[in-house]
């Protein structure tokens, strides 16, 4: 099911949570919301799933008009982030509701609802546990609970919230996985939330980057990695350095030195330089290039960061270097960005 | 056979840590004071009530019992507490769902009023129908004239008991809804269930232990209110005495006796509801504890 929202906004007693968010998801598709606390994403995943009714604009499921539909009638999986089991229930009767709540000849006989719950809990690879009570069930499971409780109900769109937000770095690369799993074996789509941009990048088809109520960009993770199209993604995706610097004559300049790169046609004027740390060339003379001095030396996983101090004005950017370069050992360093992006100064965030 | 890969949650414990912790000599002073005090006030009462009740051997006692007069105040008594505690059950599983799930205009003033028969006296409590069904009010013409009885009648002294004892319900169930919070709903919501389903398979499910206990808490005190009944009731022998107004009147015609058989019944009430309390307390403390806002 295809899913568009159209010029949606929402507002939370005047205060707005969404301005003027437009976004088409594709019918198969698994596709991140990704963004800070604040920016919007879970108000997005609510609004299509109909807990929230927007303030202007309109929630397209196919081509049909779905923003007056409530929540039961769009037919939407939903996973919320802290599962919101029925305790009281165990788990083949709370994957069995969505059946059970059903009115005259839709709601299927009990033996069958049963059958569906075990074929679900399979599919989640939880098979036997149909009598155990939400409690005596670990995060991980509850989760895989939810996700096939949301799926009995052959929903539409699965919509999730943060779906791994509450559990441990090891299960949730697990999930992670078998999620993308299920989603190939279903072809649900599917939609979810999540401030982990690892998660998103490595599980979605697109990543949808939002800040402060807005969509940033939408894009595959290569889009958005290697081509963000905003201050705020650039710094939000990866990791990445800045420094305030000057467009004049097609060239770029840091403290009134030239670092041998050419501006391509951006506007004359203050701008800020964008790269990544580990996406740099050492140099050995410096006639065109960013110099610094070595403030601090980390190291971190397989590289080693270095902190420079650059310019006149006591900038400070990290790169990466491999650990045994022995540039880390020199109190001065020059490089030049490999690939580097220029954004206006104003906005930079 | 449990799975030994699976975690199941138990609640945290407890347990006095040594930083506060006091010595052993200060420990058993605190609880004698605590002993001594409860014994005193509340356990030496309670005995001489017994004591009193069967003091004339258990002829008298069900003889005193078996009265004309004292059986119409037994009938009376669970009749109005019939009546008052279903309503306030109705209207507390209402109020603490509308405060605990819906954010409105008016939410910290109705949280209020719901706490305002605490805070008045139950004398006042009744005063205030006497001024509003009374004959001299605006309404008792109308009401005289209709042959509607509210005062010194039926009527009135469940008015007085439900007003006496709304807060009961609603008071326990509100923070347990709050903590709660609309998560569960909102899953039974999305996978098609209606309200009265989501009300019926899931909330209620979750508040039933609470529910209980502040019916409990309720019925008790319907049954047991005095002050607010007394203003409305106008006291007539076999027609409208309540249990505690009977036993007053016992009392001040002297037949102790009698006052303490009928006052034995009230305080069996009161701790039949103490060890079902506690047996509640005990099995569902947990769901229960999260419902005392800690």
């Amino acid at each position: 099911m295809e899913v568009r929202a159209v010029n949606v906004r929402k507002e939370f007693d005047r205060f707005p949570a969404l301005h003027d968010v437009s976004l088409d998801i594709r019918s198969g598709e698994l596709i991140a919301l990704l963004g800070p606390s604040g920016s919007g994403k879970t108000t997005l995943l609510r609004l299509i799933a109909g807990l929230e009714r927007p303030t202007r604009g309109a929630i397209f499921f196919g081509d049909e008009d779905a923003s007056h539909r409530s929540i039961q009638e769009r037919n939407v999986g939903f996973v919320f982030q802290h599962y919101a089991l029925f305790r009281h229930m165990t788990v083949a009767d709370n994957i069995g509701f969505g059946l059970k709540v059903r009115h005259g000849a839709d709601r299927p006989p009990a033996r069958e609802i049963r059958r569906r719950a075990s074929e679900l809990l399979d599919l989640v690879q939880l098979s036997g546990l149909e009598n155990r009570y939400p409690a005596q069930l670990s995060g991980g499971q509850r989760q895989r609970v939810a996700l096939a409780r949301a799926m009995a109900i052959e929903p539409k769109v699965l919509l999730l919230d943060e779906p791994f937000g509450a559990l441990d770095a090891q299960v949730r690369r697990e999930l992670r996985r078998w999620l993308r799993d299920i989603h190939d074996a279903t072809g649900h789509t599917t939609v979810f939330v999540t401030h982990d941009q690892e998660e998103a990048l490595e599980l979605a088809d697109r990543v949808v980057v939002m800040s402060q109520g807005r969509i940033e960009q939408v894009g595959t993770a290569d889009d958005v990695y290697d081509t963000p199209n905003s201050p705020f993604v650039y710094g939000f995706i990866g990791d990445s350095s800045t420094l305030p610097v000057k467009v004049e004559d097609d060239q770029i300049w840091l403290a009134d030195r030239p670092i041998g790169i050419s501006a391509q046609g951006f506007a004359a004027g203050p701008a800020t330089l964008f790269f990544r740390p580990h996406d740099i060339e050492l140099l050995d003379g410096c006639s065109g290039c960013i110099a610094g001095t070595v403030v601090s030396s980390r190291r971190v996983a397989g590289t080693r960061r270095v902190e420079l101090e650059v310019g006149g004005e006591q900038h400070r950017v990290e790169i990466e270097l491999p650990v045994d370069h022995p540039a880390a050992q020199k109190s001065r360093v020059a490089f030049r960005p490999r690939k580097w992006k220029l954004f206006p100064t104003e906005t930079a965030s | 056979m449990a799975d030994p890969s699976i975690q199941t949650y138990a609640p945290p414990s407890e347990a006095a840590t040594a930083a506060v912790t006091e010595s052993p000599v200060a420990r058993a002073v605190l609880m004698t004071v605590a002993f001594l005090f409860l014994g005193f006030f509340l356990v030496l009462p309670l005995i001489i009530v017994f004591q009193q009740a069967f003091a004339k051997g258990m002829g008298t006692y069900l003889s005193s019992l078996n009265d004309h007069d004292t059986l119409a105040a037994i009938r009376l008594t669970l009749l109005v507490a019939a009546i008052a505690v279903p309503l306030n059950l109705v209207y507390g599983v209402a109020a603490a769902w509308a405060i605990a799930k819906f954010e409105f205009k008016g939410k910290a003033f109705l949280t209020t009023l719901i706490d305002l028969p605490f805070s008045v006296s139950p004398v006042i409590s009744g005063l205030v129908y006497v001024l509003l069904f009374g004959a001299q009010s605006m309404l008792g013409p109308w009401l005289k004239a209709n042959g509607i009885e509210i005062l010194f009648a039926v009527p009135g002294i469940v008015l007085a008991t439900v007003f006496v004892t709304f807060p009961f319900v609603a008071r326990e169930l509100i923070p347990l809804m709050q903590e709660q919070g609309t998560g569960d709903e909102e899953a039974a919501l999305s996978l098609g269930a209606n309200g009265w389903q989501t009300f019926w398979y899931v909330t209620l499910p979750n508040i039933k232990w609470g529910l209980l206990y502040g019916v409990l808490l309720c019925n008790a005190r319907a049954m047991g209110e005095f002050g607010a009944v007394s203003v409305v009731s106008g006291h007539i022998r076999g027609v409208t005495n309540t249990m505690p107004l009977h036993i007053e009147i016992l009392y001040n015609e002297y037949n102790a006796a009698a006052a303490f058989a009928v006052a034995s019944l009230l305080a069996g009430l009161a701790l039949v509801t103490l060890v079902l309390k506690t047996i509640l307390e005990l099995r569902y403390g947990a769901e229960l504890a999260a419902t005392r806002g800690h």
